[in-house]
């Protein structure tokens, strides 16, 4: 579904991913760990257009979108979670699913809501509150019914765990083993590496732009180099 | 018990009636001379600066960027309507609005082309770059002796501008604003201000939207310049420079930054201010410092924040508050 070939991208001067290829097919989950600044992120916003790659390519459903502008990115069914939920704390919960419903029909918005409520009821209570006043597990679901709201046949998820207590984390995680479940192909960027290899199918390790290792999640979870530096022991 | 709503028919009656009774009223008022000619064009450039307000807050309280050269597109507009004006290509009927439309045009024009380059900027970067866009366009109109009089300045410009005019003007500009703000553009304008990644996560092309708000601003700011030129008669490019656009930034601080009421409330006290201090005119310049300061210690936001007017509004709990009052006294009855 989604083929990343050869991508190098550069901040200014620094190199910061270096001729990185992997993929996802369809109906999987694929989680890409790594420490901080191993350029998990980077990957994710050149994948959905935010950065550019100067080498490579990428397909998505077999479409290169390497020079597609990132809204229209969206339209072609791939969402992107970014990093530190982004909600729109001014707006309340109901209007910032509407604005996940931007690129798509305003007659389906509202079975697709009820859809979203349904992985995420917690929302539903919540649709009259502002955003801003919402818990960070709360923000963080929103972020991903909004994005759930374009429809997307990918969903990429940067650090959906971030600054979440450890019942919220296991909350999410189950959410998201219940969207793949419903045919969502998902893709999924952490460094809580443990809870994400427990979920995932394949998994990629990414050291300072880099992939070091690629393997089955329970391979990856087994390694001992891999259990040595992301999962303590 | 259902809460008492008034329908949206009735709320357009409502609106539509008053305003037509505040232009007529204004009209007849300041035609009839009872309030003298101080008093007339004090309420004439009151106007003038709401357009202003109302349409710089588009781009700084509603899209969030602070640009800082609104008088250059003021200045665009007012000499672009004093030459078509003064052509006397139409007959004078027809030659205010088409005058108006041309300046409002030229602005928009003009900021469509300064706004793809300097909105891949934010925040101070976009600050500096309109705010020398701005003294770029009045250093341009200061040199074009052939097309703009240059700095002796632009004479004989037919004074088109009355209370009729200008208020007509100003009612269009805040009634199309506030449309496009609560149409589906206007939420995508409002979600680049919340969150700019976020927006472009949901599929909003960000850069069009920007420059669209950016053109929209340009465009009520080069119709308020049009009126400017047709109140005074006489252009000069020195009113054109950078403290008329922090003055014009000030009206949208002071008033709330993304809220309507806000700046026209802020643009009528503050362009009225100079007449009723005539005696306190040197010390002009520090009551406005001294308010400003004062409203951002006690009301950061603003007077009014981000909070809008709503007449309906305001009648809805009225009425609601009279059927809860006769509900009570049926009950003491019973």
């Amino acid at each position: 579904m989604l083929k990343v070939n050869n991508i190098d991208v550069y901040y200014g001067n620094i190199h910061a991913i270096k001729d990185i290829s992997f993929e996802v097919a369809e109906s999987e989950i694929v989680t890409l760990i790594g420490a901080n600044g191993a350029g998990k992120s980077t990957i994710l916003k050149t994948i959905s257009g935010l950065l550019r790659s100067k080498t490579g390519s990428i397909t998505f459903a077999g479409e290169s979108i390497d020079h597609t502008v990132s809204h229209a990115i969206v339209k072609r069914g791939l969402a992107h979670v970014p990093e530190g939920r982004r909600v729109f704390l001014q707006m309340s919960v109901q209007e910032n699913l509407e604005m996940g419903n931007y690129t798509q029909q305003k007659s389906t918005m509202h079975s697709r809501m009820e859809d979203v409520f349904t992985h995420f009821p917690r929302l539903k209570e919540r649709r009259k509150q502002v955003a801003g006043t919402l818990s960070g597990g709360e923000q963080q679901m929103l972020a991903m019914g909004r994005a759930l709201m374009s429809r997307p046949k990918l969903l990429m998820l940067d650090e959906p765990s971030m600054g979440l207590a450890p019942l919220l984390v296991e909350q999410i995680f189950e959410i998201i083993e219940e969207l793949h479940s419903s045919g969502v192909t998902i893709l999924l960027v952490e460094q809580n590496a443990h809870m994400a290899l427990t979920i995932a199918d394949r998994g990629y390790v990414l050291e300072t732009g880099r992939i070091t290792l690629a393997d089955d999640a329970k391979a990856l979870l087994a390694n001992d180099a891999v259990r040595r530096a992301y999962l303590g022991g | 018990m259902k809460e008492f709503r008034i329908s949206m028919p009735m709320r357009y009656i409502i609106n539509s009636l008053l305003l037509v009774a505040f232009i007529v009223a204004g009209h007849l008022i300041t035609q009839s001379g009872l309030l003298g000619r101080a008093h007339n064009a004090n309420i004439v450039s009151v106007g003038i600066f709401i357009i202003l307000a109302v349409s710089l807050n588009l781009s700084t309280g509603y899209l969030g960027q602070l640009p800082l050269g609104h008088a250059g597109f003021m200045a665009i507009g007012a000499y672009a309507g004093a030459i078509f004006w003064r052509s006397g290509l139409l007959p004078s009927t027809a030659s205010v609005p088409a005058g108006l439309l041309v300046a409002g045009l030229a602005a928009a024009v003009v900021g469509v082309i300064i706004g793809i380059p300097a909105l891949r900027l934010k925040g101070d970067y976009l600050a500096i770059i309109t705010l020398g866009f701005g003294e770029i366009i009045r250093v341009i109109i200061n040199n074009l002796d052939s097309v703009t009089g240059g700095a002796g300045g632009l004479h004989g410009i037919p004074r088109h501008s009355n209370f009729l005019i200008v208020y007509l003007c100003v009612i269009i500009c805040c009634i199309a604003i506030h449309m496009l703000m609560k149409s589906r553009h206007g939420r995508a304008i409002l979600s680049i201000r919340e969150n700019e990644i976020a927006a472009e996560s949901c599929g909003i092309n960000t850069t069009y939207y920007k420059v669209m708000a950016f053109a929209f601003s340009a465009f009520f700011a080069g119709i308020a310049g049009a009126l400017f030129a047709g109140n005074i008669g006489l252009l000069v490019p020195g009113e054109f420079d950078f403290m008329t656009s922090i003055n014009i930034l000030m009206i949208v601080v002071l008033g709330g930054m993304g809220s309507m009421a806000g700046s026209v409330i802020a643009a009528s006290i503050l362009t009225s201010l100079p007449l009723f201090m005539a005696a306190l005119n040197e010390y002009r310049m520090i009551i406005y410092a001294l308010m400003l300061i004062i409203v951002m210690l006690f009301k950061p936001s603003g007077l009014l924040g981000t909070y809008d007017f709503s007449l309906s509004r305001l009648l809805e709990k009225l009425i609601r508050r009279r059927i809860a009052a006769k509900s009570k006294v049926k009950e003491g009855e019973a």
